[in-house]
């Protein structure tokens, strides 16, 4: 089939420029002569993997706890929201502009009040990363939750259908395609959330181990740190791209 | 026998905020069972208040409405199966689970309801395409998916609001005969609202006409042009006598 050939070629090219990515970054630090401590080669970043103090694999598990924890609580309680708001346009009218307003506060700084609240530790940061993708995903899934044809209500409702059957059979699945695009959105944040929070204060963690190496100016454990911060927020975006696909009919997709 | 709809002296007004407005006045008249009545008449006459007041979406504010008679009782739940302009399916869904929607809605019993939806797609000319999503397929043939989900829970009653409004000339004519051979094979009532003139007089056993400004029943005739009917009919001199009846009352000749 051609579609699975185009699919392969288009993966192919997507590794190949990545690797490319390696390659200039290699060359330049190698050819430019670069200090380590500014810019280490991709070699060094990846021998800084070897210092079994940095407890990769520990601080690994505690930022993709964070930000997992935090998504998957935004997804679930954002969703839920969006849908009272859809059952009752009291609560929508008496919420919804509150959420707009709380929405511009930027998150970041919470940060420091909320270590004020609840210590530092997993608990506040996953709190962080949550209330950063939260205000995405009730926005998208309200919206989606909206857009329904009126000529459908009038046939579902000409069948005497219940509120409960429009909800189920035309409303959520409709409103599918406008809850994942919140949830890509909603990934990126979620990584920044934890971070944050494991900047401002935390014991353990990849951003509590910048914090930590930047002392020592060890700079390919940095690099180190930064690219599987990146790699732990791949791992959630291809889930959630890996979901759509699985829920979702082709034309049903939005971008 | 008395009729299978019965419309008599059917107003209804709109309000929003304080403004009032007219949508449908005087609207008189009877459809018996098994015809297939035309709704035809410019945009704002309240051709389309009239189908959803006949579909139990609104009230009417005065006047009568009776459906179903004592020959052929009438269950305003389930006898009624819509079409609209657009075809509205489903995206998510297959054809035939497009089809069977209204019978889940109904709760009707899933194993029956699948085999009469297959037959209905074969009726309207879509055997082979249950499995195909709606993007598969062309805006007609959605169109023919709709119109066997209006027949899936077997109404007695069919209304449509401008079905073929959105296709192409010759798709739309196609359709017309395809109505026609569905509305003999299945021998529903049907109302058809349309703002074609020649599209109401082709397939109407009876015409309705609405004006609009203000929005009153202008004409009510009953369409003697002999049955199966194909595009020939078109040229037929009562064809022309037909249409001429309607553009005069709608002030256009």
């Amino acid at each position: 089939m051609s579609g699975t050939r185009e699919a392969v070629q288009r993966y192919t090219i997507a590794v190949l420029s990545h690797l490319l990515l390696v390659l200039a970054w290699h060359f330049f630090v190698v050819l430019g002569d670069v200090p380590k401590i500014v810019m280490p080669s991709p070699w060094e970043t990846a021998k800084a993997l070897l210092v079994p103090n940095y407890r990769w694999i520990e601080n690994i598990a505690v930022t993709a706890g964070e930000i997992f924890g935090g998504y998957i609580l935004a997804v679930g309680s954002g969703v839920v929201l969006a849908m009272l708001f859809s059952w009752s346009r009291l609560l929508e009218m008496w919420l919804m502009p509150l959420l707009v307003s709380l929405n511009m506060i930027p998150k970041v700084a919470l940060g420091p009040l909320i270590i004020v609240w609840f210590s530092y530790g997993i608990g506040p940061n996953i709190l962080i990363a949550f209330s950063i993708c939260f205000f995405p995903i009730v926005l998208t899934t309200a919206r989606g939750l909206r857009e329904v044809e009126p000529d459908l209500l009038d046939l579902v409702r000409s069948l005497h259908g219940s509120r409960w059957q429009i909800f189920l059979k035309i409303q959520l699945p409709g409103a599918l395609p406008y809850i994942f695009s919140g949830m890509k959105v909603a990934a990126v944040l979620a990584v920044a959330g934890a971070i944050v929070g494991e900047f401002l204060g935390s014991d353990r963690g990849l951003g509590y181990l910048m914090l930590q190496v930047q002392v020592t100016l060890d700079t390919p454990a940095m690099f180190m740190a930064v690219i599987l911060i990146t790699l732990i927020g791949v791992v959630l975006y291809g889930l959630v791209l890996g979901l759509e696909r699985l829920v979702l009919v082709r034309d049903a997709r939005l971008g | 026998m008395s009729a299978f709809i019965h419309l008599a002296g059917v107003r209804k007004l709109y309000r929003r905020g304080r403004e009032e407005f007219l949508a449908v006045s005087d609207v008189t008249f009877d459809v018996g069972e098994g015809e297939l009545v035309s709704l035809v008449g410019p945009s704002g006459c309240g051709k389309t208040t009239v189908l959803k007041i006949l579909a139990g979406l609104h009230p009417a504010d005065a006047g009568t409405v009776r459906i179903g008679s004592p020959e052929h009782p009438f269950d305003p739940a389930r006898d009624v199966g819509m079409v609209f302009q657009q075809p509205l399916l489903l995206k998510w869904r297959r054809i035939i689970d497009n089809v069977l929607l209204p019978a889940e809605i109904l709760g009707l019993p899933m194993r029956e309801a699948r085999e009469r939806a297959r037959e209905l797609l074969a009726l309207v000319g879509l055997g082979g395409f249950e499995a195909k999503y709606p993007y598969e397929l062309s805006g007609g043939m959605q169109q023919r998916a709709a119109i066997a989900r209006a027949l899936v829970h077997d109404p007695k009653l069919i209304l449509m609001d401008e079905p073929f409004g959105a296709l192409d000339a010759l798709t739309r004519e196609k359709m017309n005969l395809e109505l026609l051979r569905i509305w003999r094979e299945s021998r529903k009532t049907i109302v058809f609202v349309t703002h074609g003139i020649g599209e109401a007089v082709f397939l109407g056993t009876r015409v309705v006409v609405l004006t609009a400004g203000p929005a009153r029943m202008a004409d009510n005739f009953t369409v003697s042009l002999p049955h199966p009917r194909s595009l020939d009919i078109k040229t037929h001199e009562d064809f022309g006598a037909y249409t001429r009846r309607i553009y005069r009352l709608l002030g256009m000749e």
